[in-house]
């Protein structure tokens, strides 16, 4: 992973100068120690800008929405699937993207290194499996396996599904993972529990709306949230109303959704927000076989109806 | 303060514009309320919401307000349903005014284009009735066809008074008995619009395509920018300068807006 | 000025004191997680280690959602459909904890909502009835940068009360306020202290204040210069719009309007609201000033560090407490802005 940034200034830099592209979409370095920013770079003398490293955790395909320009655009596997899940949408063509495929072995949680630190962290190192973090006189080192985001511990998807480049060599899929342990655990809760569960994980929501606007597929020109003519659901910070919009929103984005962590990444209250939209991945997998973003030719299965769909909730 | 619905007078044939006499239930507020032509108040109607519409009758006009209300949005659809006799409240007078003491003794063009002509009205209304403070008045308003010109039957009685300029246009029409112009409100300003001089001051209030083509116009007049006032609009919560949603630049549209100089807008930002 | 030295046990003790004439606010720690402002429940003790609230402390002034009236719909009351004001609770309140930054981001909003001309009486009745007991920071963040927009770590603005540790779970309380000695007074704190460790705690905590930002520029500056310079669509690129810097800045004010109505009865209130959001200006006609992301960019960050400085004339509308440099998911970051704003030349 660590050695991807090379090939990548190069892929950037040739597709620049040949002008296969109008803009490069990739990250630079942040301002603090373990951020990276999501940028564009437009001439070939500027890829020099262009870094990667295991805090590259934003999902790049939520800049492609509706744009008209040649693309060349950085992927991790959750990017890739998101970008074919855009092509099946048709918020943008496939003539327009270079996809530079990045294999991916997860990205590290920054909530969990600072917690486990225990101080803010001034510096930071990594290499090709560990990361060091220094601040305030003190230094710790990390196997990166421990501290990875939690949707990248559970990822089956962590080569990019399509790609046009490939900045470095393919990596082994993880494939005896239990994505949805936590989801099973919940839904083996009696019904009290799950109410009073689900009613203390939203008793901090602050209706931000952070997860939605964070959300490579959350687009809706006005959301279901905003609409005043009917108005759908309360913008105050009522229980109920705050139940609406997080569940609502999971449902939206069933069968669409490909465990970015992007929400859960955004939310400044900490709410673990994939745990609603896991549980509807969860259910489209066992109900049609359906896993996001895999294939640019086929129709998500609530876009379409075949004659043997599974009619659960028909008796 | 709560006022309760007079009148109701649908204005165009699309049905979309209707004009709105309000009755205030308390005399204080009555009394309170004295506004200058050129200002908004808050519309506010218990359960659907509020909406900043400017206030069509003039300052001289006594014992009610009126409002051009534009079915547009949530409240307004909501509005357009009511009957009269409803209660409703309303919040103001807020914003501020056409700088009316720097323009008496001046000549005066208003040029108007659409449903943005109810604040003219109440200039037209306020200076009729003080027609002495006043030299020339010309008023330039257009629409789309004769059918969506507001408060036609009063257009009519100004142009019977006299001492008034009424160049009415339509973009187009089939009705072989209009008498007045056809043609974009930027070519009849063209031809109609009093020459340009330190002491004629132009009006102009309408649609951003509208106001879009009249401005060169009256560059190549020669109209001074200080001599050009607009009335901006704007999504409006508080009305009051507070809530943040109307700012162009460090100023409120709300606050101080919505009229303003084409000299002021000059130099603010370029968001409009 | 008086200093009060405070040791844990008098300090015990003033809470449960206090408790009895005021409403008692602090950072408490929310579902075993991250500590945020509060109401204290009877014989809670507000956290005082850490180093900042994720969200400000604004919500204690100015809450997420705010009730102003009511009314009723039902044709057979007397005033239906007209509005009721509801009773508030603006009793004295007691709120612990505040770091200097916050307390001095309530003087600059409190420009706007109690100007000359109106007074926002659900902001103001609710300031003028807390008391602030602020909590000098000792060891500033990396995220941190007071003392660039004219504030610090031991800054007294918005304050009534200043706590400074003084080891062993005691603190040197400096009177700031009568308002404050009222307090003290109520709490049984009354031992004097020793002025003197307070400044040179302060000189120090200055001292290791990391990150540094100009300013001085920013009101010379032409603002439609600089709302016209080609940087913003650089900087806005990685924007998501979501809102979090909004909502976590002590110093964001803004806020929507909105009815709500269930069967017969509604209450009009208000919410926090966020310019990053494409519906914040758009107009019942369709048509939306700012439909870009990066022109919603460039409105916050020059409202905060160009508007207010000309409104104002009283410095920038930011208190340098880095909560949206921390939680901003993409990394935008307000001293790059800034510094790119403060040394913008035009071609």
């Amino acid at each position: 992973m660590i050695g991807y940034i090379d090939k990548i200034r190069e892929v950037s830099r040739k597709l620049l100068t040949e002008e296969k592209v109008d803009m490069v979409i990739g990250y630079r370095k942040g301002s603090l120690p373990m951020m990276t920013e999501p940028c564009f770079v437009k001439r070939p003398e500027d890829v020099d800008t262009l870094v990667w490293d295991s805090n590259c955790r934003i999902n790049l395909a939520a800049y492609l929405m509706d744009r008209k320009e040649k693309i060349g655009i950085i992927a991790k596997g959750c990017d890739s699937r998101n970008i074919i899940n855009h092509l099946v949408e048709n918020k943008i063509k496939r003539e327009q993207l270079v996809i530079i495929g990045a294999p991916c072995k997860g990205m590290i949680d920054k909530k969990t290194v600072t917690q486990q630190f225990g101080q803010e962290i001034d510096e930071y190192q990594e290499t090709e499996d560990q990361i060091t973090v220094k601040g305030g006189g003190v230094e710790k080192t990390f196997q990166k396996v421990d501290v990875l985001q939690e949707n990248c511990a559970i990822c089956n998807h962590r080569n990019p599904v399509e790609y046009d480049e490939l900045v470095g060599d393919l990596v082994e899929e993880q494939v005896d993972v239990d994505r949805y342990e936590d989801i099973r655990r919940i839904e083996a809760m009696d019904i009290d529990e799950k109410w009073n569960f689900f009613e203390d994980i939203l008793s901090t929501c602050i209706r931000c709306y952070a997860c939605r606007n964070a959300c490579p597929l959350c687009y809706c020109p006005t959301c279901f949230v905003d609409e005043s003519k009917p108005q759908w659901v309360g913008k105050g910070n009522d229980p109920a109303d705050t139940r609406t919009f997080h569940f609502l929103r999971a449902f939206h984005c069933a069968g669409r959704c490909t465990d970015c962590g992007a929400c859960e990444r955004a939310c400044p209250m900490d709410i673990p927000v994939r745990l609603f939209t896991k549980k509807l991945g969860k259910d489209c997998l066992e109900l049609y076989g359906w896993e996001a973003g895999l294939n640019p030719d086929q129709r998500p299965p609530l876009d379409t109806f075949k004659p043997d769909d599974p009619e659960v909730g028909i008796k | 303060m709560p006022v309760r619905i007079d009148e109701i007078v649908t204005e165009t044939e699309d049905k979309m514009l209707k004009t709105f006499k309000f009755v205030f239930l308390n005399k204080e507020d009555e009394e309170r309320f004295q506004h200058k032509a050129g200002q908004f108040a808050e519309l506010s109607v218990t359960g659907k919401g509020e909406v900043p519409i400017g206030i069509a009758s003039s300052p001289t006009e006594k014992g009610y307000v009126k409002f051009t209300v534009n079915k547009t949005g949530l409240v307004t659809r909501y509005m357009h349903n009511m009957k009269v006799g409803d209660i409703m409240g309303i919040r103001g007078p807020l914003g501020n005014w056409y700088p009316w003491e720097t323009l008496e003794g001046k000549n005066v063009v208003i040029i108007g284009g659409g449903f943005a002509f109810s604040t003219l009205r109440a200039s037209i209304v306020y200076m009729l009735a003080n027609r002495d403070k006043f030299k020339e008045i010309h008023v330039i308003y257009g629409s789309r066809s004769p059918g969506l010109l507001l408060y036609r039957d009063e257009l009519a009685a100004w142009e019977a008074a006299g001492d008034i300029g009424m160049h009415i246009t339509v973009d187009g029409t089939d009705d072989p008995d209009w008498k007045y112009n056809i043609g974009f409100v930027p070519t009849i300003t063209e031809k109609k619009a009093p020459p340009a001089d330190p002491d004629t001051y132009a009006i102009v209030c309408g649609p951003p395509a509208m106001i879009r083509f009249t401005q060169p116009v009256l560059d190549n007049l020669g109209y001074a920018h200080d001599n050009i006032i607009n009335s901006l609009e704007k999504r409006m919560k508080c009305g009051i300068g507070i809530c943040g949603r109307c700012n162009i630049g460090d100023k409120y549209v709300c606050k101080d807006g919505p009229v303003f100089t084409l000299n002021a807008l000059n130099h603010m930002p370029g968001e409009k | 000025m008086k200093v009060i030295k405070i040791d844990k046990n008098q300090w015990a003790e003033g809470l449960a004191k206090l408790e009895g004439s005021y409403r008692m606010f602090g950072p408490v720690a929310v579902q075993g997680k991250f500590p945020e402002f509060r109401e204290l429940e009877k014989g809670d003790v507000p956290n005082l280690d850490v180093p900042n609230t994720h969200l400000s402390a604004k919500s204690v002034v100015y809450p997420q959602s705010e009730v102003m009236f009511e009314y009723s719909l039902d044709e057979h009351i007397e005033d239906h459909h007209l509005l009721r004001e509801i009773e508030k609770d603006y009793s004295p309140r007691a709120v612990f904890g505040i770091r200097p930054c916050d307390a001095a981001a309530n003087l600059l909003v409190k420009r706007n909502f109690d100007s000359k001309e109106y007074r926002d009486p659900y902001w103001a009745d609710s300031f003028e009835s807390c008391v602030f007991i602020g909590h000098a920071c000792e060891n500033p963040g990396g995220t941190c940068f007071c003392t660039s927009v004219g504030f610090g770590p031991f800054n007294e603005d918005g304050l009534d009360l200043l706590l400074v540790n003084s080891g062993k779970g005691g603190f040197l309380a400096k009177v700031i306020t009568d308002k404050g000695a009222v307090l003290a007074k109520s709490a049984g704190w009354k031992t004097e202290g020793d002025a003197a460790s307070i400044e040179s705690l302060k000189k120090q905590a200055e001292a290791k204040m990391s990150s540094k930002v100009n300013t001085d520029q920013l009101s010379k500056k032409d603002a439609t210069a600089l709302f016209d310079a080609p940087f913003w669509e650089d900087i806005g690129f990685a924007c998501l719009n979501c809102g979090t810097c909004t909502y976590s800045c002590p110093t964001c004010w803004c806020f929507d309007i909105q009815d709500e109505v269930k069967n017969k009865s509604g209450v009009r209130m208000r919410n926090w609201d966020s310019c990053m959001y494409p519906l914040f200006t758009l107009e019942g006609s369709g048509h939306n000033p700012r439909p870009q992301k990066h022109q919603r960019v460039r409105q916050r960050f020059m409202h905060k560090l160009k508007y207010y400085v000309d409104k104002y004339q009283a410095g920038v509308q930011c208190v340098g407490c880095g909560r949206c440099v921390k939680l901003c998911p993409v990394n935008i970051d307000i001293r790059t802005v800034c510094e790119k704003m403060n040394s913008y030349q035009p071609a």
